[in-house]
């Protein structure tokens, strides 16, 4: 691995590589590089090619038609550094997603020249490259995808923006380097909610729902008797999982509570947060409140995409250090 | 890593086929006129497939299948041309490439191979014409494949504008073409053997005459040859541009002798010469037409015993010569044995009424003159016709010529002429050329067509060498003083060129044809004698292929620079409200109210609500205005709403 450090530090040292703190980040001609393409060479190729017909067969035409399309070679060349050169970027803020998925950073671009620029294409390193074209003086927004492996926060590293236009025969790429960040919450496992605990009295450790009052609806467990699935609900979303049966209070407090210590038979520490991201998604669904209770932080039992937020926040972030970092191939 | 990423295969859009469809039409359909017509219809077919193909949104044809054309495609190129690597089998296989690459065309990277094959074969258009009209046709299919670029990397875009786009590319190309083209050193190819089709036959002066090999070029309008004399032009009389000469007669046609050991010509010039340069078409002759007596010839030229100025290759391409003339000259007074023996030779038998006639002269007259006056004066006393349209002759040609047809074309007169000054004991000669030429009003060359060709005849005496006499100008004198048209009886068929009752015609003609010859003089016949003159003109004389690769690279780069600079020179641009905006704090800076620089329009309007309440409420809606217009959601209205906030002046 000594030699891919090696050229991690070549590049570092050729394209400057370090973090953009000032925003937005406008493309300089110092930091816009610009190479051949595999067709660029085959150009040349052909017009050196086409040349020593020309001379061979005194051909004065020939000479002017390869002369003219070098020059159009070089012209090409300008234009495809122009069409990175001044472009202004402001990164967005990106949705969290859960581990697996792919990441989206939008990018607010800003074009101050009286041209459109066209076939800009995003890429993160180990990422899909997408294009956009940018209005003359005017703005355009892209989400530039990067795959989310593991939970924690993303980092996507150092952005590549690359133009081949408008004749393919160079390359111009920039490095931008925002500061980026993605929550990326552990990937949901589907289990069936664990039974809400009673709270108020400790004897019924595992208490038994009451019947008298309707208190909400609660996911349904194989217990539960048919004549409580609440059809009316499952009727209105048939999609909706998993079945919803009412509960009914009978005295006691109910409350449930996504425990870390439920989970005590899961294989490893990832699975049983993959399993308390199931939960929270299926009681956010279900619309029951729910407290989640993780080594060290507990979160009382309540409801909304502010709470659900803050849990899966805290389960994407547990007790990983910091920051779980997913870099591929980024620079230090 | 992404600097060596290579791409993945990116598939081809879908939109993108007919504008390269289009590319591999423009670029071959030209070669319809020097391809097989088998291989431009398979071109066209597959073109077609690919169309419908296209339209139908259907599979391509599998590799395997393609493959197997290709093979049958050059098998059948080689039997056509029994080779795959001449210059027209190579331009075929092209053809053939072209044609079919569509086909087989699923991705972008086989979208570029097509395109560099279409520039390729716009190259090859050149081998056939570089007339004007092939070069406006290139620049268009220029652009063509480089809006075809233009679309394959920019997406979709109104093809209008991508083509403007192209356009604009091209024109950011044109000086660099201009400097390469004026300062890339010139080699004089072929950097190696040419293909022995490499140049085509093109019609000129025969190297035999024989009845009717003149009057048969006389339809063809096509130029001969332009010649621009430094001072005056002569008069079209005495225009003999000499060609071929032709002493050996077998009774019927004239060929020239080959010598064991010429000479050099002795040639006694008297008076001054001219000068002039004759820009020759390729004929695949060495002979160079030059004016009677040449006294200084080109480079690479020679005068042979006969007075003709050749060159040492057969002229296979436009070229320019230039020559000096003296038109008063003694030449061949001690003529060689050799040489005056083949110029009394005759058949054995045959023509004998043309025998006798010429035994009586030979007794009634002493001097070769008298008996050449006396041969003029016959064609001149009988009922002789000048005409293009000779009745077939037998085997006794000279006869029937002389007593029985009497219609005949120069090549008859002068036939005839030469055989009886050899019969007389006159040495006599036939020499073939073009006669006269055209002035061009417009840039003053002398054009010489095809149907200037003309054949006159030699006679040789002692006191005065050899010397020109005409029979044609005896019969017609009129051919040698003003050309071929008025010559010709009324009802003949002409050349279109060379018809005089069509003036705005010939005006027209004259101008196009101008335009032609400075194409031909500066962009074709660039090389490197006119890269040195020119380099000469520009004060930069004695500069070597170094000094011109420096100045080259130099120049080069500075339009590079030039281009750059414009590329990184960004004005401070403000948007449409920005301008409004400020335009009107400045208005209200006049009047007292001074925005500061960090202030924003909110918190602009709150000061000047502060501290000048009478202007609060203007103030306020401009502000909101200007706020609206640039940082609101996209409104059609907020710019008008703003010009109207903003209409403000100091009262």
């Amino acid at each position: 691995m000594q030699a891919s450090r090696l050229t991690l530090r070549l590049q570092q040292w050729i394209f400057r590589l370090s973090r953009d703190d000032t925003l937005p980040i406008v493309l300089g001609q110092r930091r816009i590089f610009i190479l051949p393409t595999g067709a660029g060479y085959l150009f040349a190729v052909v017009l050196a090619v086409m040349l020593l017909g020309a001379i061979n067969y005194t051909l004065s035409l020939g000479h002017a038609l390869v002369f003219l399309l070098a020059g159009l070679g070089l012209a090409a060349m300008v234009h495809t550094f122009r069409n990175l050169l001044g472009i202004a970027i402001t990164p967005g803020r990106a949705v969290p997603v859960h581990a697996g998925d792919v990441a989206r950073f939008p990018m607010h671009l800003r074009n101050a020249r009286e041209e459109a620029r066209r076939a800009l294409g995003f890429s993160f390193a180990g990422g899909e490259e997408c294009f956009v074209d940018l209005p003359a003086n005017g703005n355009a927004r892209i989400d530039v995808p990067c795959p989310a492996p593991r939970r924690g926060r993303l980092d996507p590293g150092r952005l590549t923006l690359a133009t081949r236009y408008p004749l393919g025969l160079f390359r111009a790429w920039s490095y931008p380097y925002p500061p980026l960040t993605c929550l990326v919450y552990p990937a949901p496992i589907r289990r069936p909610l664990p039974p809400p605990v009673a709270v108020d009295d400790p004897g019924l450790a595992r208490g038994d729902a009451g019947h008298e009052d309707f208190a909400g609806l609660r996911p349904h467990t194989p217990s539960d008797p048919p004549r409580h699935v609440a059809w009316k609900a499952v009727a209105r979303n048939p999609a909706a999982w998993p079945l919803l049966v009412k509960h009914f209070a009978g005295g006691a407090g109910e409350e449930l509570w996504l425990a870390w210590d439920l989970l005590a038979d899961a294989p490893d520490d990832e699975t049983r947060l993959s399993v308390l991201t199931g939960w929270v998604l299926a009681a956010e669904q279900a619309g029951i409140a729910y407290g989640l209770a993780l080594p060290g932080v507990a979160f009382p039992p309540a409801n909304g995409p502010a709470h659900q937020e803050r849990c899966l926040e805290a389960l994407a972030l547990h007790d990983s250090g910091s920051l779980h970092e997913h870099v591929p191939q980024a620079p230090r | 890593m992404s600097m060596f990423r290579r791409h993945p295969a990116e598939p081809l859009e879908q939109a993108t086929v007919p504008w390269l469809l289009a590319c591999a039409v423009a670029t071959t359909a030209p070669h319809v006129e020097h391809q097989p017509h088998w291989l431009m219809a398979i071109a066209g077919l597959a073109l077609a497939l690919r169309t419908g193909l296209w339209i139908a949104r259907r599979r391509l044809p599998s590799r395997w299948l393609l493959s197997l054309l290709v093979v049958a495609g050059t098998v059948a190129i080689w039997f056509e041309y029994r080779t795959i690597f001449g210059r027209d089998a190579g331009v075929a296989l092209l053809v053939l490439f072209m044609a079919l690459k569509p086909l087989e065309m699923a991705t972008r990277r086989d979208a570029m191979v097509l395109i560099m094959l279409g520039l390729f074969l716009l190259l090859t258009h050149y081998f056939y014409s570089q007339s004007i009209p092939t070069g406006i046709w290139l620049i268009a299919a220029t652009t063509l494949e480089t809006a075809t670029m233009i679309r394959l990397f920019g997406g979709a875009q109104p093809p209008a504008l991508i083509v403007r786009r192209a356009g604009m590319l091209l024109l950011q190309a044109v000086p660099f073409m201009l400097v390469l083209f004026l300062l890339f050193p010139r080699v004089n190819g072929p950097l190696w053997g040419l293909p022995q089709d490499a140049h085509s036959s093109r019609s000129g002066l025969p190297d035999t005459i024989t009845p009717g090999s003149i009057s048969d070029l006389v339809l063809n309008g096509n130029i001969a040859f332009r010649a621009r004399f430094d001072g005056a032009p002569l008069p079209n009389a005495s225009l003999y541009w000499r060609g071929p000469v032709m002493d050996e007669f077998d009774g019927r046609a004239w060929r020239p002798l080959r010598l064991a050991n010429p000479s050099p010509p002795q040639v006694d010039v008297r008076g001054q010469a001219i000068d002039y340069e004759i820009t020759l078409e390729a004929h695949q002759q060495r002979w160079l037409l030059a004016l009677d007596a040449p006294v200084a010839l080109p480079d690479g030229a020679l005068l042979t015993a006969r007075l003709q100025a050749f060159a040492r290759e057969p002229v296979r391409q436009r070229a320019r010569f230039r020559f000096s003339s003296a038109p008063d000259f003694r030449f061949g007074l001690d003529e060689s044995k050799q040489m005056l023996s083949a110029a009394l030779r005759l058949p054995r038998q045959g023509n004998e009424q043309a025998r006798a006639l010429a035994d009586g002269w030979r007794r009634k007259h002493t001097t070769p003159d008298a008996i050449a006056a006396e041969a003029l004066q016959l064609f001149r006393r009988e009922a002789f016709i000048y005409t293009l349209q000779p009745p077939l002759l037998g085997d006794d040609s000279i006869d029937q010529f002389l007593f029985e047809t009497r219609r005949g074309f120069c090549e008859h007169y002068a036939s005839a002429f030469v055989f009886l000054m050899r019969a007389a004991g006159v040495p006599a000669r036939i020499v073939a050329g073009y006669q006269g030429g055209e002035t061009n009003p417009v840039d003053g060359y002398v054009v010489v067509r095809q149907s200037d060709a003309h054949a006159w005849a030699e006679i040789w005496t002692a006191e005065r060498g050899w010397q020109r006499v005409d029979p044609t100008a005896a019969i017609a004198p009129s051919r040698v003083e003003e050309g071929i048209a008025t010559a010709l009886p009324a009802g003949e068929p002409l050349p279109v060129m060379a018809r005089l009752d069509l003036d705005w015609l010939r005006q027209l003609r004259f101008r196009w044809e101008a335009v032609n010859n400075r194409w031909n003089q500066w962009v074709l016949g660039y090389n490197p004698d006119r890269q040195r003159e020119l380099l000469q003109d520009l004060g930069l004389g004695d500069i070597d292929w170094r000094g011109m690769t420096a100045l080259l690279a130099a120049l080069s780069g500075l339009i590079l620079l030039a281009i750059v600079g414009w590329a990184l020179w960004q004005r401070p641009r403000h948007d449409a409200a920005q301008r409004l905006w400020l335009n009107y704090c400045k208005r209200l800076a006049k009047a007292g109210i001074p925005r500061a620089p960090w202030e924003g329009p909110q918190d602009f309007a709150d000061r000047v609500a502060r501290e000048r309440p009478e202007h609060a409420a203007a103030v306020r809606a401009a502000a909101e205005a200007y706020a609206a217009a640039r940082y609101g959601p996209p409104d059609p209205q907020a710019l008008a709403l703003l010009a109207a906030a903003t209409r403000w002046r100091a009262h």
